[in-house]
């Protein structure tokens, strides 16, 4: 007799690859920190050009934010609508 | 209450077998248009030529939204402002409904995708009426006709990115929203309070993030990316015309 069903082990597995998925966090903050460093930066040297670069900061940062946003979903399939349970 | 394990369309009233319905998603967008109709007719009423009171705001909101428009698209393309203003203001009403305890309009997928199809119909109509049919193919498959499928992919992946950046950025904020309200509720039942005093004070920096600085900003992203696809297709017409 099996120690655990094959439903829980599919789910136990899913639960963990929602949380690995966090770790796509890491590339987005890197990125995103490092736009915002360089409008930092341009902002100092152009303080006049702060409206302009402030708006393609954060065009470019949401741009950059949409493979986390993918990530996020994938998560999100796997804890409430999880398709693989149905494959059993 | 934020509900975590219905975050598909909730159907809330059915009509004869159950194949007609509303959901929850489009009751609220219809509540969201009333108010903004409401606020539009509200504001046009008795306009002077010395603007005062709410007319002054309501000016200061147009203008605004003409800059913003004219700042990105160039002011050739300043008849795109109504659109813009309309969508702007919508999206800014319907995140933040968090913040009256309803869901969001935009945390459903569904209206999230039918917003960003209606930018991507925007951009290929912009783009067919500059360039023409024919010319849009070609300007497609330049400079190497084998970049021709890359060029369809890349076309149909921006309104796919477009939707879901804004549904998981609303999505995200609700069902944090939701693990902050549940957390403080098993805690003030741990305390034994008389009253939920933990959810009285504690969300509200959340709430002030995620439903009032989160919508502003998806709405700002959504019609500045729009704006963008936008005129991206009509300036690349404009600098082929100037060789």
């Amino acid at each position: 007799m099996p120690l655990i069903t094959p439903e829980a082990f599919v789910l136990g597995l899913s639960a963990i690859a929602a949380a690995c998925i966090g770790l796509a966090a890491v590339g987005i903050g890197l990125g995103q920190g490092y736009a915002a460093g360089k409008a930092v930066e341009g902002v100092a040297r152009q303080p006049e050009a702060q409206g302009d670069i402030l708006k393609t900061m954060l065009v470019g940062q949401a741009v950059a934010e949409t493979t986390g946003i993918f990530a996020f979903l994938i998560s999100m399939i796997l804890l409430f609508v999880n398709p693989l349970v149905g494959m059993l | 209450m934020h509900d975590l394990n219905h975050l598909g369309p909730r159907i809330i009233v059915g009509f004869g077998d159950g194949s007609v319905f509303i959901t929850e998603t489009v009751f609220f967008a219809m509540i969201v248009a009333a108010v903004m109709i409401a606020l539009a007719f509200w504001s046009t009423r008795r306009m002077e030529q010395q603007p005062k009171g709410k007319q002054v705001i309501v000016e200061m909101i147009v203008e605004g939204i003409y800059k913003l428009t004219e700042g990105a698209m160039g002011k050739h393309n300043s008849h795109f402002a109504p659109y813009i203003g309309t969508l702007f203001i919508f999206l800014l009403l319907s995140n933040s409904l968090g913040m009256w305890g309803f869901r969001p309009v935009t945390a459903d997928v569904n209206t999230a995708f039918a917003l960003s199809l209606t930018t991507c119909f925007l951009m290929q109509y912009n783009g067919i009426r500059t360039m023409g049919f024919i010319g849009k193919i070609k300007h497609m498959s330049s400079p190497y006709p084998f970049m021709f499928p890359l060029k369809i992919i890349e076309e149909l992946s921006f309104p796919i990115s477009l939707g879901f950046r804004l549904f998981g950025n609303i999505l995200g904020g609700a069902i944090v929203m939701a693990l902050i309200f549940t957390a403080l509720e098993t805690g003030s039942e741990a305390l034994n309070l008389p009253i939920p005093l933990l959810q009285a004070v504690i969300p509200l920096p959340f709430n002030l993030f995620f439903d009032v600085f989160e919508p502003i900003l998806q709405a700002f992203i959504f019609t500045m990316l729009t704006m963008v696809f936008v005129s991206m297709e009509i300036i690349i017409h404009g600098a082929e015309d100037h060789h």
